[in-house]
């Protein structure tokens, strides 16, 4: 069996256009695993789940079961799914919004049982419309066959799911402004401590915040057992999960793999996986986890999809996105592209965010038209010290001799939105300065057309 | 028109029944807005604000945080060009700039007959599909110049664009979405072991 095979949990059913409609999906072994639920109890069900390993999809890699074991003792209490996919390069929680839309309700069934919740919350990004309709259309079915609402399945335990329409704005993907969000106020990070919405969430009461893949995965655990998810891949980096590859690849979209299993050469270049850069191409950079995450280089392709050496590289897997930039790629019009997504998204409560954001944008899009001049570059360095001191985490750098600072970084502001706008400005004049210096010493970009 | 209209009130009521407090529908209600009016109107601001318990500045402070939410009318077509990284890499200031020539507007400006609004839109969650766009948030991926052409001309001719449905900007879903058969906020739920009358298998 190739190296890059993988056991197909949540994507199990994508080769099948209908299986988003019940009757596809009860027939196919849907709502197995919240039945298999039904008949345990709910903290046997943390037990399977913590035995999974399974850890939080969304980003931050948080072990699931021990998350639901921080809940304070209080009632009501509530599960939250997040489904505001917006980091950039992530597309895999629209996919299986759209085409498995009972799969995510089932999987928060089962979170909502094993936690003991009072309601569930569906909080699906504003701009998905086909995610936005698939879901609703399933809860409407799901109510009427009596997987959802009152005494379900026969069971004697019931519970609401609410399907919630965001509106528009990255920031509430951290999920205590995905929280504030929900209680209808601008989506603005709450201050921590308390640093778990299973101490204080929505309305401060118990919250358990799940993202879509890691809910999605609950079902197939609980048809099988957490043993046997935690059988595939390998290292820190068990069962399996959605890498979301994109950019300058032949086959770009979702793959589902045992990502301990496989390095970074793998899912790019393997040819029923990546397929490998575009022809007459090679590859410059790549972003190893979303756009908040540093960025790797070719010295780093054997790198294991493990988070334990990828942190060790200064970066993270975060999101599960890879984005792919081939030798074609202006660094700074990269970098800089990603600066200004995450200086627009800043709510704006941080001043280093709101106004460090803003600034390394500018800076940097005068260099790329040539205006820069030549202190810029400390210039950004400084802004970035100012909203994450200390040592930024960046990768080895083989051609200049330069050691891997390891993640996390430090921060000065309340959420991660301020921190990622330094990544990609970061990693690419730590890894390019010799383009950014380009730049400025010919007054234009030396790239020239940008796709 | 500003203020919700009878028939929205009943729906506005049906919305904030979902939830245990009644400002977290705020959000779902400045949608209803938007659909009635094509935009958020001051006063509809305010009507949100009596129904959810919560003042006209704070309802506006939300109305203006989120991208979707407009504050004047938008075309009936809004399309939503994605510039982030992976589309950016595979062309996609390029369709913008030409989405731009085959309007005559700009980036953030509507068509003087009112159809056609153009925003450039942060990542859509369909890199896989760079460049991507979005005509009233739904996608068209791996777009080119003459996908661009010729979804502007199905649309200007009433037709649906490459077979997908485009309702006016603003429609929501017509699912309506089942009433809740808990209590909003019910204490430590049932607990079903050893099983009342045993699960169904």
């Amino acid at each position: 069996m190739s190296v890059t095979a993988s056991q197909s949990v949540v994507f199990a059913r994508m080769g099948d256009p209908e299986a988003h409609t019940i009757d596809r999906y009860v027939a196919t072994g849907g709502y197995e695993g919240l039945r298999r639920a039904l008949s345990m109890k709910p903290e046997d069900i943390e037990a399977a789940t913590t035995a999974s390993t399974l850890t939080g999809r969304g980003g931050a890699g948080f072990a699931t079961g021990q998350k639901w074991s921080l809940l304070a003792d209080a009632y009501p209490r509530y599960v939250v799914v997040n489904g505001d996919e917006s980091e950039p390069g992530t597309f895999k929680d629209r996919q299986l919004m759209e085409r498995d839309p009972h799969q995510v309700i089932e999987g928060a069934l089962i979170t909502a049982y094993a936690v003991r919740a009072t309601r569930v919350f569906l909080y699906v990004r504003g701009e998905m419309a086909l995610a936005q309709e698939r879901i609703g259309q399933a809860l409407v079915d799901a109510y009427a066959k009596g997987y959802v609402g009152s005494n379900i399945m026969g069971s004697g335990w019931s519970i609401d799911v609410v399907l919630h329409w965001g509106a528009g704005a990255y920031v509430v993907g951290e999920e205590t402004a995905l929280l504030e969000s929900l209680e209808g106020k601008r989506a603005f990070p709450r201050i921590k401590p308390p640093f778990y919405p299973a101490a204080k969430g929505l309305y401060y009461q118990p919250t358990i915040v799940n993202n879509v893949e890691t809910v999605s995965t609950l079902p197939w655990i609980l048809r099988h057992s957490g043993e046997e998810y935690a059988a595939l891949g390998a290292g820190r980096s068990t069962g399996t999960r959605i890498m979301c590859v994109s950019g300058h690849v032949k086959n770009p979209g979702n793959y589902e793999v045992e990502a301990g299993n496989i390095t970074f050469r793998d899912l790019i270049y393997a040819p029923e996986l990546g397929g490998g850069i575009r022809d007459g191409h090679t590859i410059k950079a790549f972003v190893p986890g979303g756009g908040s995450a540093p960025w790797l280089f070719e010295d780093h392709l054997d790198l294991t999809l493990d988070p334990g050496p990828v942190a060790a590289e200064g970066t993270m897997l975060g999101s599960g996105a890879v984005v792919v930039m081939d030798d074609s790629t202006c660094m700074v019009r990269a970098a800089w592209n990603l600066v200004r997504f995450y200086s627009h998204e800043s709510c704006g409560q941080c001043t280093p965010c709101r106004e460090g954001g803003n600034w390394m944008e500018k800076i940097m899009w005068r260099i790329e038209n040539g205006a820069g001049r030549m202190e810029d570059l400390d210039l950004l360095l400084d802004v970035g010290q100012t909203i994450s001191p200390g040592s930024f985490p960046h990768a080895s750098n083989k051609a200049t001799g330069l050691e891997a600072t390891p993640w996390p970084y430090r921060m000065t502001t309340i959420c991660f939105v301020g921190p990622s706008a330094v990544v990609p400005m970061h990693s690419a004049l730590t890894r390019f300065r010799d383009e950014f210096v380009a730049h400025i010493e010919q007054g234009s970009c030396p790239v020239g057309a940008h796709a | 028109m500003a203020r919700l209209n009878a028939q929205n009130v009943e729906r506005a009521k049906a919305v904030i029944r979902r939830y245990p407090r009644e400002r977290s529908a705020t959000i779902p209600l400045l949608h209803l807005a938007q659909e009635q009016d094509g935009y958020i109107t001051p006063e509809a601001m305010e009507h949100i604000g009596e129904l959810v318990g919560a003042t006209a500045a704070e309802v506006q402070g939300v109305a203006t945080f989120y991208e979707m939410f407009k504050h004047e009318p938008v075309g009936t077509y809004l399309i939503g060009v994605c510039t982030n990284l992976s589309c950016m890499i595979l062309g996609a200031e390029q369709v913008l700039e030409h989405t731009e020539k085959v309007l005559g507007i700009k980036a953030g400006s509507t068509t003087v007959d009112g159809m056609f609004t153009i925003e450039e839109m942060q990542c859509l969650a369909a890199c896989g599909g760079a460049p991507c766009l979005q005509v009233n948030y739904r996608y068209f991926e791996n777009v080119t110049d003459e996908r661009v052409d010729g979804i502007v001309d199905a649309l200007r001719n009433g037709r649906d664009p490459e077979g997908q449905s485009i309702p006016p900007h603003g429609t929501l879903s017509n699912i309506t979405l089942p009433a809740p058969t808990t209590p909003a906020d019910r204490e430590r739920p049932e607990e079903i072991h050893p099983a009342p009358q045993g699960v169904e298998s």
